[in-house]
């Protein structure tokens, strides 16, 4: 049976033994956005042994590049971004530290070994449902990569930040089993 | 020859960006509500809800329906008895798309050189027009902003006739197989067959134009539609990904007569923000 659980970052790995694929997570506190190309610098940064922009120690990646933020709000629309674009750079992040991965779509073995090593998790953000979701945003700031546009990291203050958790410390995967239970 | 001014063009298309951007068609939001009846899974329920409030939310905040606002696709109809004046054709409708996505607050996901450079273009501009030479003197505009994610599962193949429609139908539903949870599903696929290479891609873009409550006009290619749909939701990759019944919104044909030699046979992925809003001049 499913579970809600309530995440405060920076994630300790004992606050995620217990999630299980299916689990409602909701997150509160400070995470950074990362795509494609904020990624390739991140990767680049630490094969050359440099430092990240922000300490990567139990902290979140949120898939996302945001569409401007109109007057008034703390960010424009704000949904998960395809994670699969990420998977040839995720693994150098989670040996960095990284804890949590937030997106959407299924990952790669290489990622999903990964997670099972560092003992973190990757929780599914619903695509598409981009009000939603940045309303769960009170802050956002750019912090690193500007050049990048809708790219660039930015660091988010969130207030219970809805996800379900897609992979597991265990290495069980929602996106094998959905379609198994669900498959004709 | 009637006479249309470029300043038309540029303000029909920037409301249109904006609009397209912010109202889903009623036509999706329906079948979402329907489909969400019959759905199995109650976290593929829960995802539907979060869907259907989020488009509820897009119009009562003036914000898109999501945050990748996609390439402006733009589909001109255009009245051979027009006479366009004051300025650039294509120029107009790119400065539409310039002032709707700045005045919107919509994204700008255009990079420039595809492969070497990616830098962004920071207008999303240039939109990708197509142009028909139509009967009449007026324009008919439409826009359709794409995303990426749905963009990146789609494919032609150049398949043989001895394929038939089942090898057609197997492609199909082996390509949304193999797309899983990436392209946000609820989908809406369309599918183009024939023509050549290029115009069997453009086919399954343009099928995606179709309102999701009109059948297929061509009963037979009706049927194959909803065996292809049925095919699909039993896949059983559900909403997200995330496991359930309702994979797909629709499959939408468009076919066009073909070379002796060839089975043209192309699949355009569209997510559930199966977005477009179109203007008469």
């Amino acid at each position: 049976m499913a579970k809600t659980v309530y995440l405060n970052t920076p994630i300790d790995s004992n606050d995620l033994i217990d999630l299980q694929t299916g689990d409602k997570v909701y997150i509160t506190g400070t995470i950074y956005t990362a795509r494609d190309a904020a990624h390739k610098r991140l990767v680049a940064l630490l094969d050359e042994g440099k430092e990240l922009p922000f300490d990567p120690n139990g902290q979140v990646i949120y898939y996302v590049g945001p569409a401007p933020t109109p007057p008034g709000k703390a960010i424009g629309s704000a949904g998960p971004t395809t994670s699969y674009r990420m998977d040839p750079y995720a693994p150098a992040l989670l040996d960095a530290g990284i804890k949590a991965m937030i997106g959407k779509g299924p990952r790669d073995v290489s990622v999903k070994d990964s997670m099972v090593k560092n003992k973190a998790v990757y929780l599914a953000a619903i695509g598409g449902a981009a009000v939603v979701v940045a309303n769960s945003i009170t802050k956002a700031e750019i912090i690193a990569y500007e050049d990048l546009g809708a790219e660039a990291i930015r660091k988010l203050e969130v207030k219970e930040f809805p996800c379900i958790v897609a992979n597991d410390v265990n290495g069980n995967d929602i996106y094998d089993e959905g379609v198994k239970k669900y498959q004709r | 020859m009637r006479e249309i001014h470029v300043d038309e063009i540029i303000s029909s298309v920037k409301k249109l960006s904006i609009k397209a951007n912010y109202y889903l068609g009623q036509d999706v939001i329906d079948k979402m509500k329907s489909m969400k009846e019959t759905e199995e899974s109650e976290t593929a329920k829960e995802v539907m809800d979060i869907l259907l409030q989020n488009y509820e939310m897009a119009v009562k905040e003036q914000m898109p329906i999501c945050q990748d606002t996609g390439v402006a696709v733009i589909f001109v109809e255009l009245g051979q008895d027009v006479h366009i004046v004051g300025g650039d054709f294509v120029e107009s409708i790119n400065e539409g798309v310039r002032q709707g996505y700045k005045d919107g607050f919509l994204r700008k996901s255009m990079v420039d050189d595809p492969v070497i450079d990616r830098k962004n273009t920071t207008d999303n501009t240039p939109a990708i027009i197509y142009t028909d030479i139509v009967p009449g003197d007026k324009i008919r505009i439409t826009l359709a902003p794409k995303g990426g994610g749905a963009e990146n599962m789609s494919e032609v193949k150049m398949m043989k006739a001895a394929d038939g429609l089942e090898g057609v139908i197997d492609f199909v539903v082996d390509r949304i197989k193999r797309s899983g949870g990436n392209p946000c599903p609820p989908i809406v696929v369309g599918v183009g067959l024939g023509g050549n290479f290029e115009q069997s891609a453009l086919l399954a873009k343009k099928s995606l134009l179709r309102n999701l409550n009109d059948p297929n006009p061509d009963p037979k290619w009706d049927k194959v539609e909803k065996d292809i749909l049925a095919k699909i939701n039993d896949l059983g990759i559900g909403p997200q990904g995330l496991g359930g019944r309702t994979t797909a919104l629709a499959v939408h044909i468009l076919t066009k007569p073909c070379h002796i030699a060839s089975m043209p046979v192309a699949v355009n992925v569209q997510c559930h923000a199966a977005r477009h809003k179109s203007i008469t001049l």
